[in-house]
């Protein structure tokens, strides 16, 4: 969290139907439920399945009153690395800024890629939940990740919000499966 | 009594305040971005948390046909919709507020098609403007949801309809932080609905629209136009009740930083959090800059924004609508309620910002003070892009 601003900022890049939003709203709950003030909200392109989507996320101690979009974000996650190649990513990262991919590349392959040399976290966020969910939800596993990187709120906060709207949805065993599959992230840092 | 303290999106709110005023019929058609508040209302309905009736139709234009015969059989009655949604119900509209039927409207609001854009602006709410309806503007979701409770309260102390304003996507997809008052203290608040007539009331048996002839229709819209003048002050009494209720100060418009401000922006709706953010930067460096957000749109309370502006020299009035041949409909109200004001001698600039979803940042609402302060005025329409 930026001490002077006293705000934590993050920008989501994902495409419609990743969950990118979801992701933003269990995290904000969470942070709400440590007595923290946030802001979630999309910014949506065409409106569809696939298309390249934005979802900002910022967390306060204090109450959050603009409705800009986030410019200079301190945190990037980046749920799906082809966007690498047609989304300008790295505009505007600070270069003390943290970028999380879900991806199989290595963070030094990532970094020379995007030629940004800040502090980079790679995460097979596809590939573990597919191991532990047995289903592609990158969305969930990502949230192990930064909170364990950016602590937007605590593992407990999270699997609380999770639980709160996901059990009935998908089933006690489901619902394990991803508290897992979010503890696989948080502790391989 | 402790409220509670949660994050919702303005959609949800406006949906949780709608469940909270145990309406008896919510009757809609589902459209970008009204969309999540319809289905938290449905998702509430399923759960069996209310007993309202949601009617399905398919069309906005029957679904606010629908809440006619379900306000004026004396059912407390609301909708939601946006954009092509608001335009395809403007001839039941009329017909609601020359009824005087209390029906709340919870617009989530949206750019006009053509071209197509299902992202946020005013356009849909201000081709309203004239139709009769009293219309509320929210900042964020805790005034989306405490504008949707006031205006129920509003609707049916005035006998007019009302609308419950907030940005689309900017508020209504936005989690925020928010008091949730509780469902004990807003039912006792607003009360039951009790209507001077209904179409249920067999023992008084009345007529809802009938034909008006040339001798009598001329004073019947004085009336109507009287009736909605006077719902000034009955907002006032409202927001005050809610003040006290809920810790939160509520008027027809909010003053920031505005005491001895030589510069000022007036608007409405999500972008003044922006423009506060901006006002603080700029008053830290000594400059006097200030905010006023207009809340209560329709009826427009002239006289008192005339008293709040009427020292401040330069004025920038930002809409986020057009008035296709003529000036935006903020700024047209703001230069008509400072006419009268005889010492006023300031320059009002119009902007026009935000069409169709167009982002605006703090830099821009630093930008038009900067513009103030320079005295760069024009008299034409500016647009920030």
């Amino acid at each position: 969290m930026d001490k002077v601003k006293n705000l934590l900022e993050i920008t989501f890049f994902a495409r419609g139907g990743q969950g990118a939003k979801t992701a933003a709203e269990i995290l904000a709950q969470g942070a709400v439920s440590e007595g923290k003030f946030v802001q979630a909200f999309p910014s949506f392109g065409p409106e569809r399945s696939g298309a390249p989507i934005q979802t900002f996320l910022r967390v306060s101690n204090r109450e959050v009153r603009t409705h800009e979009p986030v410019l200079n974000p301190d945190v990037v996650v980046v749920l799906d690395d082809t966007l690498l190649k047609t989304e300008n990513i790295t505009r505007n990262l600070k270069k003390d800024a943290i970028l999380i991919v879900n991806s199989v590349k290595t963070a030094e392959e990532l970094s020379r890629q995007l030629k940004f040399f800040g502090k980079i976290h790679a995460v097979d966020a596809d590939g573990i939940s597919l191991k532990i969910i047995g289903q592609l939800r990158p969305n969930t596993v990502i949230l192990g990740k930064i909170i364990r990187i950016a602590r937007v709120a605590k593992l407990e906060s999270i699997q609380k919000e999770f639980r709160k709207i996901f059990a009935k949805k998908l089933g006690k065993e489901i619902c394990a499966r991803n508290m897992e599959a979010i503890k696989k992230a948080y502790d391989n840092p | 009594m402790t409220d509670k303290k949660i994050a919702l999106t303005g959609a949800m709110a406006a949906a949780e305040a709608l469940r909270q005023l145990d309406i008896d019929v919510f009757s809609v058609y589902p459209i970008t971005p009204q969309t999540p508040i319809i289905e938290a209302f449905a998702k509430m309905k399923s759960e069996g948390n209310t007993a309202a009736e949601i009617i399905q139709v398919e069309s906005e234009h029957s679904a606010l046909s629908a809440c006619v015969g379900a306000s004026a059989s004396g059912a407390r009655t609301a909708t939601a919709t946006s954009s092509q949604g608001l335009a395809l119900m403007n001839e039941i509209l009329y017909i609601v507020s020359g009824l005087r039927l209390p029906i709340l409207m919870v617009v989530s609001a949206r750019a006009l098609s053509a071209p197509i854009n299902i992202h946020g602006d005013h356009s849909d709410v201000m081709g309203a403007r004239d139709s009769g309806w009293i219309q509320i503007f929210s900042e964020n979701s805790q005034e989306a949801y405490d504008n949707t409770l006031i205006g129920m309260k509003l609707a049916e102390k005035t006998s007019l309809p009302v609308m419950s304003i907030m940005d689309g996507f900017n508020t209504s997809h936005s989690v925020e932080n928010l008091e949730i008052l509780r469902d004990e203290t807003v039912r006792k608040w607003v009360g039951d609905f009790t209507p001077e007539n209904s179409l249920l009331n067999h023992k008084n048996p009345v007529t809802f629209g009938p034909l008006v002839l040339p001798n009598s229709y001329f004073e019947f819209k004085i009336d109507q136009e009287k009736t909605i003048n006077e719902a000034v002050n009955e907002y006032g009494k409202i927001a005050k009740e809610f003040e006290q209720l809920s810790g939160r100060k509520k008027d027809c418009f909010e003053q920031y930083r505005m005491a001895d401000a030589r510069e000022a922006i007036v608007l409405s709706g999500s972008a003044a959090g922006t423009a506060k953010e901006a006002v603080d930067k700029l008053r830290a460096s000594g400059k006097k800059a200030g905010l006023l957000k207009i809340n209560l749109f329709r009826p427009f309370p002239r006289r008192e924004v005339a008293r709040a502006l009427a020292k401040v020299p330069k004025i920038a009035v930002l809409d986020r609508s057009q008035s296709m041949g003529t000036f935006p409909p903020l700024y047209t109200e703001i230069v008509n309620s400072l006419f009268p004001v005889a010492s006023y001698k300031s320059r009002v600039i119009s902007y026009v910002y935000g069409l169709g979803g167009r982002d605006i940042f703090q830099t821009d609402m630093e930008k038009v003070f900067e513009e103030l302060e320079k005295g760069k005025t024009e008299n034409r329409i500016k647009y920030i892009k």
